[in-house]
């Protein structure tokens, strides 16, 4: 038992310092888990396996705008001093590729085999407020009236390590949606990090039974008041440099009552209906079977595969397609997004994250669309590039 | 204390019914062909087990072993213990392949999955039922368990549309339907040669002359959007509210579990909230293209 605070309860907080983070990763993986977290890889952070804090993007930030993301280097050593890049969790809760089963041709018959998960838990490391959102919003898609047995099995064992976001990027607006940026509740630990005044150390907050375990194995201090000033400070400032707003009153009717708007035309012409904007989303969980079978046909397997609203073979029926349109595919994504899916699943799929906004190749804002449509028609002119 | 990080809780939470996400073999005893494109199986469980209940309206998820997966309705009667009945048309790769089956080959089979006819809705009121072409097949279920309760309601109109009589399905059953005296049942074609000597039109003509009181009368219609929407007006038009009828509704489906989001109509999972959707929440659907 380390010295310090003896257990822990939920709600319960301490002080970790910079030095000993590296006793979060030796506890994860006394307890089994397999850490991922964020991670600097191909000019951008992504989630993958961390081995250690020296996997993590320390001392870099992410600069992003509409259609742009560049990593900088920031003047302090800092763990989490950045905001989401184009990955999510939802690639491990719902792999972009998962075999769902195995039949296995048996004389005239087969047989059927669901993909076991044997896997080890996972320890998410550094999920952002919007993110344990996110991933709340995917329970409600997954664990429904048929749970998914995949996504079940990797859901109940993982662990999220929440962080508060000490920053806000240009294309974040959490605090519409109501997600962010401090931690509320859905994370086993909710960790925020503070730089300064005084030494470089994260304070600690327990919120569940299992987070309370995990917080018994770490050389915790007493959190003073000064500490959880400070951490109230960090999420206040972030709160208010938001590069992005969307008014959310009354949004899921002018989502739906507006299907006719201009505004749909002349998104339309800029779409590339390349669907970055639904695989980066969090939220978002479209996929298709695939049907996999052996040369010698003794055994077939099918496969689930990440799909997107944005495909034009997404709706095809008697090989004709519902929506066949440019117009019809945003349109269909952002009425769901922000509208029909509150008929769906009681909640907004959207957590404001603006994945959608940077990491789409033309730079389309869904804020700046919802604006449009929430304008009296007539009243804005079209906006210039390439419309 | 937060139980979002382990949303399942101590036991794991509600598992799937057995058949929802993995296909269970069930081997084809009867397969009649129906039309040059068209036949109908009818299959028990491989492991002599029994199949789960169905209601009037629901589909299941054919599988051939290798190829794939379609969604099929369910045609056969709810009330025969022991197998399910399906009408498949060769439309594609995997309804081709399901088509060829022979006698004794395994199909996969998940479900059922989805929301069927409103059969207690028709307690007391006349029934009108409007099928085109394949539409027949989700209808047919409905048919058998309202002629098992026939004095539960008034009259019975069904009109049903074929492309030409050689497409007219469940033939044989059809002659003792229309032979019956508590019961209309018309047949017309697209088009026909000169051996047809029954109607040649569209159902929809023949709404105007149909027997039933709009105040008290229950519509079920299947068949290509267009003959649903053009029916549902027509008998909007002889004074039937939009809430009294019942549409079946197809989209790309390949979950059925309102998880892969291809079928989504609006707000409806087609394959969950559907296939059968009431025509009053419909309309305004319908009214937007490429929804």
């Amino acid at each position: 038992m380390p010295e310090g605070i003896s257990r822990q309860g939920v709600g319960d907080t301490g002080i970790l310092s910079r030095n000993d983070f590296p006793s979060l990763f030796s506890a994860l993986k006394g307890r089994g888990y397999r850490v991922v977290g964020p991670t600097v890889r191909d000019g951008a952070i992504v989630y993958g396996d961390l081995e250690g804090d020296a996997d993590l993007p320390v001392g870099w930030t992410d600069r992003q705008e509409a259609g742009r993301y560049r990593l900088e280097r920031r003047g302090d050593d800092a763990l989490f001093g950045y905001n989401v890049g184009p990955h999510s969790w939802k690639k491990y809760l719902f792999p972009p590729h998962e075999r769902l089963w195995t039949a296995h041709r048996k004389e005239e018959s087969f047989e059927v085999t669901i993909e076991p998960n044997e896997a080890p838990p996972f320890a998410f490391l550094g999920v952002r407020a919007c993110e344990v959102a996110a991933i709340e919003v995917q329970d409600r898609v997954f664990l429904g009236k048929y749970p998914d047995p995949g996504y079940r099995a990797r859901r109940g064992r993982s662990l999220v390590i929440g962080v508060a976001c000490g920053q806000a990027g240009a294309t974040c607006f959490c605090t519409s949606m109501g997600t962010g940026p401090g931690l509320s509740e859905g994370y086993d630990l909710g960790i925020t990090e503070i730089l300064s005044p005084g030494p470089h150390r994260f304070l600690v907050r327990v919120g569940s039974p299992r987070g309370a375990e995990l917080a018994s194995d770490l050389p915790l201090t007493p959190a003073v008041t000064a500490d959880h000033g400070r951490g109230k400070e960090i999420i206040e400032r972030t709160a208010a440099s938001m590069g992005r707003s969307m008014t959310t009153d009354g949004l899921r009717e002018l989502m739906v009552d507006n299907l006719a708007h201009p505004r749909w035309e002349i998104v339309a012409r800029r779409c590339l209906s390349c669907a970055n904007c639904t695989l980066a989303c969090p939220t978002c969980f479209c996929s298709t079977n695939e049907e996999m079978t052996a040369l010698d046909a003794t055994s077939a397997e099918r496969w689930r595969r990440w799909d997107s609203c944005f495909n034009l073979g997404f709706t095809e029926l008697h090989s004709a397609k519902v929506r066949s349109s440019g117009m019809s595919r945003y349109r269909q994504w952002l009425t769901h997004k922000l509208g029909t899916w509150h008929d769906q699943f009681g909640v907004s799929g959207c957590v404001g994250c603006g994945r959608c906004i940077t990491w789409c190749p033309v730079g389309i804002d869904l804020t700046e669309e919802v604006a449009a449509i929430r304008e009296p028609q007539g009243a804005r002119p079209p906006p210039g590039g390439l419309a | 204390m937060s139980m979002a990080s382990d949303p399942l809780g101590p036991t794991g939470g509600e598992s799937s019914p057995p058949g929802a996400f993995a296909p269970v073999p069930c081997v084809v005893v009867r397969r009649s062909v129906e039309s040059s494109d068209t036949v109908t199986l009818a299959l028990r469980p491989a492991d002599g087990g029994d199949f789960p209940p169905f209601s009037a309206g629901q589909f299941n998820m054919l599988y051939r072993f290798g190829v794939g997966e379609v969604a099929v309705s369910l045609s056969g009667d709810p009330a025969a213990a022991g197998e399910r009945v399906h009408t498949v048309r060769a439309a594609g790769k995997v309804s081709s392949a399901i088509v060829g089956v022979s006698v004794g080959d395994v199909l996969g089979v998940r479900g059922p999955f989805g929301a069927g006819w409103p059969i207690d809705e028709t307690e007391g009121r006349d029934v009108v039922v409007v099928v085109g072409g394949l539409g027949i097949a989700p209808v047919r279920p409905a048919l058998y368990e309202l002629l098992r309760q026939r004095d539960r309601f008034g009259r019975l109109e069904v009109i049903y549309g074929a492309r030409t009589p050689a497409d007219i399905l469940y033939y044989a059953e059809l002659q003792r339907w229309r032979s019956r005296h508590d019961l209309r049942f018309q047949t017309t074609v697209d088009a026909a040669g000169r051996d047809w000597y029954g109607d040649v039109g569209l159902v929809t003509d023949r709404i105007p002359d149909l027997r039933f009181d709009p105040t008290q009368t229950v519509a079920f219609l299947c068949g290509p959007e267009v003959m649903m929407r053009r029916s549902a007006q027509s008998l909007e038009a002889r004074g039937l509210r939009s809430d009294a009828i019942f549409v079946s509704m197809e989209r790309n489906m390949k979950c059925a579990l309102g998880q892969c989001g291809h079928c989504q109509f609006g707000a409806s999972f087609i394959c969950r909230d559907g296939p059968v959707l009431c025509y009053a929440d419909v309309k305004p659907r319908w009214n937007v293209r490429e929804l």
